[in-house]
């Protein structure tokens, strides 16, 4: 009778990098048959709106399972993440970037966007957090909006 | 012939007037810089410059565009190797083994190389316009929805035969991008797809948020939280250029590129970006080591960046002998055109000799001006790799915030972006390519309809596609590529586990 600590590690080992990713990937084609279901078929002649989402999520399927089948790589507990909670801020940023853009305008989320990467992750001395926000900020406002004439988003203040 | 080079000698005339020469050079920078910006690419930059052409001699004005476009597509391919964020889709190609280089210490070859490619696959491809034009538009006309579908087809398995790395992997990433180009209206039925509500997703996914997101993003991501932060670097003058070797690994990935970009680029709404992916593909497959791409090898930048600038001229071919746009910056400048009064197509060469045989002479002018400028800020630009890195990602990010947003004004844009960021980190992370998802979100919309409008021709006979010649052979060749990528999950000990691109 296996002991605990080798059927342990067999499910360890079970639980592969590409094993998770495919089994990932093969509900996320689920997902897509599943959203498909509203948009008519068609027939093998006349396809639908739905035959391509449908192939589509077949192909992913089929290829996600045999990723998994395969199993390859390293135990996922064995995968390392230095840079994960970093990237989750960065993530972060990025999102709230996109939320203030049209409310706060260009300028001013810019600038929260450069102190919060430069002070708050990277910790670089506020005058050069000060200089890089305010430079980038303005100068890249300056240059699309007016020399690109691209329309670039103003707070609620015009600014 | 005779006739053909009195022809060239009055658009050299035409060329090298110092009005019409300034502007050349004018359009060589703004698409330069233009195109380095993510988001802005050319034809955002063809498009903001245009009311400014209207005031301008018609040659003067075509000259300035097509400055821009040759400009851009060069600007695109500086940031995809330095910061490895493609300017615009068609250097996507490029970031992977161009930033590998970067990486390497050889951002200063990567981007003479891509200089010198691009010069080179342009006048040659000139040459190929300014002899071929009319017959080869008329080979171009021959293409159907049938002919699309097959070419479109056969571009994916390509990728998907030549893809390193687990070919499965890349497949199941070529699935989930031609998933994402159904995203928005269906062209067929006026179905809304997966939009839940969003307007801005009628039209679906744009390509340059998920291209930013995916490249951009997620090396920033992967890169920004590592305890030993990238190093400095100080590139030294003697770096600079390629070595003998690297200029000699690079000639025949240019000159195979340029033929493939070339043939690719005339047909009309072939989305000449799939170019840079099949030199790609092609080169890593003929290569005695293939293991090497991915990793830096010159010829993953000569080829792809050959490729796109040989397309992006031979793009020129239906628009100017035929008066049809192959796409949306052909049909730009053929707006441009018909502004001044002048109407593209047959007799364009005829009735005016001097617009035509001006706008190629003003193609040899404006590569050769590329060339001249960028050479020689290739060291400029690797300067900005002296920047410490923690100061240099927090401006990338910024870029792509704004060069995204600025795309259509859109702020689900920038969300789109963030989300792949997020993805192509944890794709990445989990060792998949992501490449393969640019050209799915691509090709995938072209790929639908011409499915469905060859279907509608033949009243859903599947034979449509096997009846017409062009259309079948490229086909008979998909199935082949089809099985041959399969065979290697039978068999083992194949090519590609012998040329160690199958771990």
């Amino acid at each position: 009778m296996p002991d605990a600590n080798s059927t342990s590690e067999g499910r360890r080992a079970f639980f592969t990098r590409d094993r998770i990713a495919g089994i990932v990937l093969v509900l996320c084609a689920a997902v897509i048959a599943w959203e498909s279901r509203v948009l008519p078929l068609g027939t093998w002649r006349n396809p639908g709106a739905a035959y391509m989402p449908l192939l589509t999520a077949a192909v992913l399927a089929a290829m996600a399972a045999l990723v998994a089948w395969r199993g390859g790589g390293p135990p996922l507990r064995a995968m390392a993440w230095p840079e994960a909670r970093h990237a989750a801020m960065l993530i972060a940023g990025c999102a709230f970037a996109a939320w203030a853009l049209e409310r706060l305008g260009y300028r001013l989320t810019t600038m929260i966007l450069l102190v919060f990467f430069l002070g708050v992750l990277e910790r670089r001395s506020p005058l050069a957090v000060a200089a890089v926000a305010l430079g980038l900020s303005f100068g890249s406002f300056y240059l699309f909006s007016d020399l690109l004439r691209v329309p670039l988003p103003r707070g609620p203040w015009g600014f | 012939m005779t006739e053909t080079l009195a022809n060239l000698y009055l658009g050299f005339s035409v060329a090298l007037a110092p009005d019409v020469l300034m502007f050349a050079v004018i359009g060589c920078v703004i698409g330069t810089l233009v195109g380095m910006l993510p988001g802005v690419g050319p034809l955002a930059g063809i498009s903001l410059l245009l009311p400014a052409t209207f005031g301008l001699q018609p040659t003067t004005a075509i000259v300035l565009l097509a400055g821009i476009y040759y400009g851009a597509m060069y600007g695109g391919s500086t940031t995809s190797i330095l910061m490895r964020i493609p300017g615009e889709a068609a250097s996507v190609m490029t970031c992977i083994d161009g930033y590998a280089m970067t990486q390497a210490g050889r951002a200063g070859p990567a981007l003479a190389i891509a200089a010198l490619g691009s010069f080179v696959a342009g006048t040659i491809s000139i040459v190929g316009l300014m002899l071929l034009a009319p017959p080869l538009a008329s080979f171009a006309l021959r293409f159907g929805p049938p002919e699309y579908f097959a070419l479109l087809t056969l571009g994916l398995l390509v990728l998907a035969f030549l893809s390193g790395g687990s070919m499965p992997k890349a497949l199941a990433m070529a699935a989930l991008g031609l998933f994402f180009g159904t995203i928005g209206i269906d062209l067929m039925s006026g179905f809304f797809r997966f939009q839940y509500g969003l307007v801005e997703l009628g039209d679906g996914i744009g390509i340059v948020p998920v291209a930013v997101g995916l490249f951009g993003i997620s090396e920033i991501l992967l890169t920004a939280g590592q305890e030993t932060p990238p190093a400095v670097r100080k590139p030294r003058l003697r770096d600079l250029p390629p070595s003998r070797a690297e200029l000699r690994q690079s000639a025949g990935p240019i000159g195979r590129g340029t033929l493939l970009g070339f043939i690719i680029g005339i047909v009309p709404g072939s989305a000449h970006i799939i170019s840079s992916f099949v030199s790609y593909a092609v080169e890593r497959r003929i290569s005695k080591h293939p293991e090497r791409f991915g990793k830096g090898a010159v010829e993953g930048v000569a080829g792809p960046e050959s490729a796109n600038n040989a397309a992006a001229c031979g793009a020129f071919v239906p628009m100017l002998a035929l008066g049809v746009p192959s796409g949306p910056i052909p049909a730009v400048m053929l707006a441009a055109l018909m502004v001044h009064g002048i109407a593209p197509g047959p007799l364009l060469m005829d009735e005016q000799p001097a617009l035509f045989w001006g706008f190629i002479a003003s193609m040899y002018v404006g590569n050769l001006v590329l060339l001249v400028l960028n050479l020689p800020l290739v060291g400029l630009f690797v300067n900005l790799l002296r920047i410490p890195y923690a100061y240099l990602y927090p401006a990338i990010l910024v870029f792509c915030v704004l060069g995204v947003y600025s795309v259509n004004s859109s702020v689900v844009d920038v969300w789109i972006m963030t989300a792949m960021g997020a993805l192509g980190y944890l794709l990445r992370k989990f060792e998949f390519e992501v490449a393969p998802i640019v050209l799915g979100l691509v090709l995938s919309p072209m790929l639908e309809t011409a499915l469905r409008q060859s279907l509608a021709m033949s009243s859903g006979d599947y034979g449509i596609f096997f009846n017409r010649p062009i259309a079948a052979t490229m086909l008979g060749v998909s199935i082949v590529m089809l099985a041959l990528s399969l065979l290697p999950l039978v068999i083992r000990g194949g090519w590609r586990q012998r040329v160690g691109l199958e771990p």
